[in-house]
């Protein structure tokens, strides 16, 4: 027993240090993960695989987002996509009628989602699982509705056009691809760092208290609604870093960004790539694009070979890719511990 | 000291908490008891804020708590563990104690620091000892024995240091040898922490051998209150609820 106690006690006495070191070592990673994504031009030329790596950042912004609502929190969205819409159009809009710098604009649409999404989530995250799913689909659908019938000002289904200009700042140019892609590469890994901060943080524990028993939470004292609320901004807000990721890309704004189908592939993403670990939506955003691109190249029925690969994580599987690769070294782990 | 005065509460027609008068000094140690239904739960229900009653007062140390929710009671000083064992299935129980702690002081919406805050750390390593879970800190909740489960759970209301405790049957669902090792702990708890403990206990020989004080409630009224030798040779108790089995082994 005093064995035991003793190694209770040389495990505990270094895991002072252990959360500030495990911060340092995401910093390493982000840091050596944007300096590969970064120098990827040195070696390869193709401008597609780089169109695809910015691809990557906005839906890998939007769907980890979603994974701090749905697996972290055990608030399944159906409706997370209108910040990306949102996102996407408040930038594009401020960038074409005020003719602002790209950071003011940035800013202003992290503030202008801040907004909305607390009005909107105050409204919604009082409500009970399928009821939150359904009233954010419906303030989704309202958002895409008001973006196609007020044409004056969104171009209504046309969407943004005419392009979104991207003047200069700090040396930086966006109209230039190779500054476009390494700016990209940069918002998602702060991003990314940002949204780890907050699943490892105090907060990110209460997240996780009040997705495995919201009760109990209150029971310590917890202010459930108001944890729920300030995560619902959260992640409004990185979806929203998303859609202008994808604003710039495009140089538009398009009614499709802000439809329910976004939200449903936010969906899509976390369910292949996994929601028990945080890189999970990363992995599935690399998946599902990847997918989409080689079956749109063979057949025009990509929808059906889509649909089959989901029905086979979500039926089949049951779990997304990196739960696998977790639950693998979970139990080498065990194996090694001898249990 | 905690103060119920003609606490009430109705559930349609039903009244399953029905005019409850009580006082449970600081450090005291009280079991309740009564039939299925009588309105125990229900009253820990109204204590802790899961329930609003339609009348009466929760005075804690002379603040009237009834109405309030459960979050501001936890923060005057009122834990409480669950009939069914209330905890994280995913945390571990380390991780469940530092975030419970956590909550405690304040510190659960930090975003811009690493959990855990070395700060949670005394009071959660000294609540697993108390508790003897710290030989299991990392195991995840869900995978803890029955026992540890309740242990666990009583730990989750132990950590914030209340002056009153209730426990709804920590016994519950145990076998025999497990509920008076159970029952020994909450004993223990009660001595060393020095604060006020009110439990449901359905075990008649457990509740004569440690409680102190013991109150019987059926169909949402106090039946009785008093030392286990008093409620032994009540006679409205023995009618209504132990039969003469306990009154013969009394004399």
């Amino acid at each position: 027993m005093t064995e035991l106690e003793a190694g209770c006690a040389e495990r505990l006495a270094p895991a002072r240090d252990v959360a500030g070191l495990h911060r340092y070592r995401d910093v390493l990673i982000a840091l050596i993960a944007f300096a590969v994504l970064a120098s990827l031009p040195l070696f390869s030329s193709s401008k597609s695989l780089l169109d695809f790596v910015i691809r990557c950042s906005a839906y890998g912004l939007f769907a980890t987002s979603l994974n701090l609502l749905v697996g972290y929190t055990g608030l399944t969205s159906f409706g997370h996509g209108m910040f990306f819409g949102l996102g996407a159009y408040s930038f594009g809009l401020i960038m074409q009628k005020l003719g602002v710098s790209i950071p003011v604009a940035f800013v202003a649409t992290l503030a202008i989602t801040a907004v909305i999404a607390a009005v909107i989530g105050a409204i919604c995250v009082r409500l009970k699982e399928i009821y939150f799913a359904f009233v954010t689909l419906a303030f989704q659908m309202l958002i895409h509705s008001t973006i196609l019938s007020w044409a004056s000002f969104t171009g209504g289904d046309q969407g943004l056009r005419g392009g979104i200009p991207r003047p200069a700042f700090l040396g930086i140019n966006l109209a230039d691809h190779a500054h476009l892609y390494v700016a990209s590469c940069a918002l998602l890994i702060l991003g990314l760092l940002a949204m780890r901060q907050i699943a490892q943080s105090p907060f990110g524990y209460t997240l996780r208290m009040i997705r495995d028993n919201a009760a109990r939470a209150s029971f310590l004292g917890i202010d459930v609604w108001r944890a729920k609320l300030t995560v619902f901004v959260l992640a409004a807000l990185f979806a929203s870093m998303g859609g202008m990721v994808m604003a710039l890309f495009v140089s538009g704004a398009y009614p499709e960004f802000a439809y329910w189908t976004i939200s449903g592939e936010g969906i899509f993403i976390n369910m292949l790539g996994g929601v028990s670990t945080f890189l999970g939506p990363m992995a599935g955003t690399v998946l599902l694009l990847l997918l989409n691109d080689t079956v749109t190249r063979f057949t025009d029925y990509h929808g059906i070979v889509l649909g089959v690969v989901i029905l086979f994580f979500a039926l089949g599987l049951r779990k997304g890719l990196l739960d696998f690769v977790a639950e693998w070294f979970a139990h080498r782990r065990d194996a090694g511990e001898g249990r | 000291m905690l103060q119920i005065r003609n606490l009430a509460k109705s559930f349609g027609g039903v009244k399953a908490t029905n005019d409850v008068t009580l006082d449970f000094p600081d450090g005291s140690l009280t079991a309740v008891i009564g039939p299925n239904g009588a309105g125990k739960s229900t009253f820990f229900n109204l204590i802790t804020g899961a329930l609003k009653p339609d009348s009466g007062q929760v005075l804690l140390d002379g603040v009237d708590l009834a109405g309030c929710l459960p979050p501001e009671i936890v923060r005057h000083g009122i834990g409480r563990a669950f009939q069914v064992a209330s905890i994280f299935k995913s945390l571990t129980v380390q991780e469940t104690m530092l975030a419970a702690v956590s909550a405690d002081q304040r510190t659960s919406a930090v975003l811009h620091k690493r959990f855990p805050l070395p700060e949670t750390r005394d009071r959660a390593e000294h609540v697993m000892e108390l508790l003897g879970l710290a030989s299991k800190r990392h195991r995840t909740a869900a995978t803890l024995s029955h026992g540890d489960q309740k242990l666990l759970d009583i730990a989750l209301a132990l950590v914030l240091e209340p002056k009153v405790l209730l426990l709804d049957e920590p016994t519950a669902g145990m076998g025999p040898e497990e509920r008076w090792r159970m029952i020994d702990k909450v004993r223990e708890l009660w001595e060393t922490q020095k604060i006020t403990v009110v439990f449901i206990e359905h075990d008649m020989d457990i509740v004569f051998k440690i409680a102190p004080r013991i109150v019987v409630l059926c169909y949402g009224r106090i039946l009785a209150t008093g030392t286990p030798d008093e409620i032994r040779n009540d006679s409205a108790v023995i009618e209504a609820y132990l039969g003469t089995e306990h009154a013969g082994a009394a004399a």
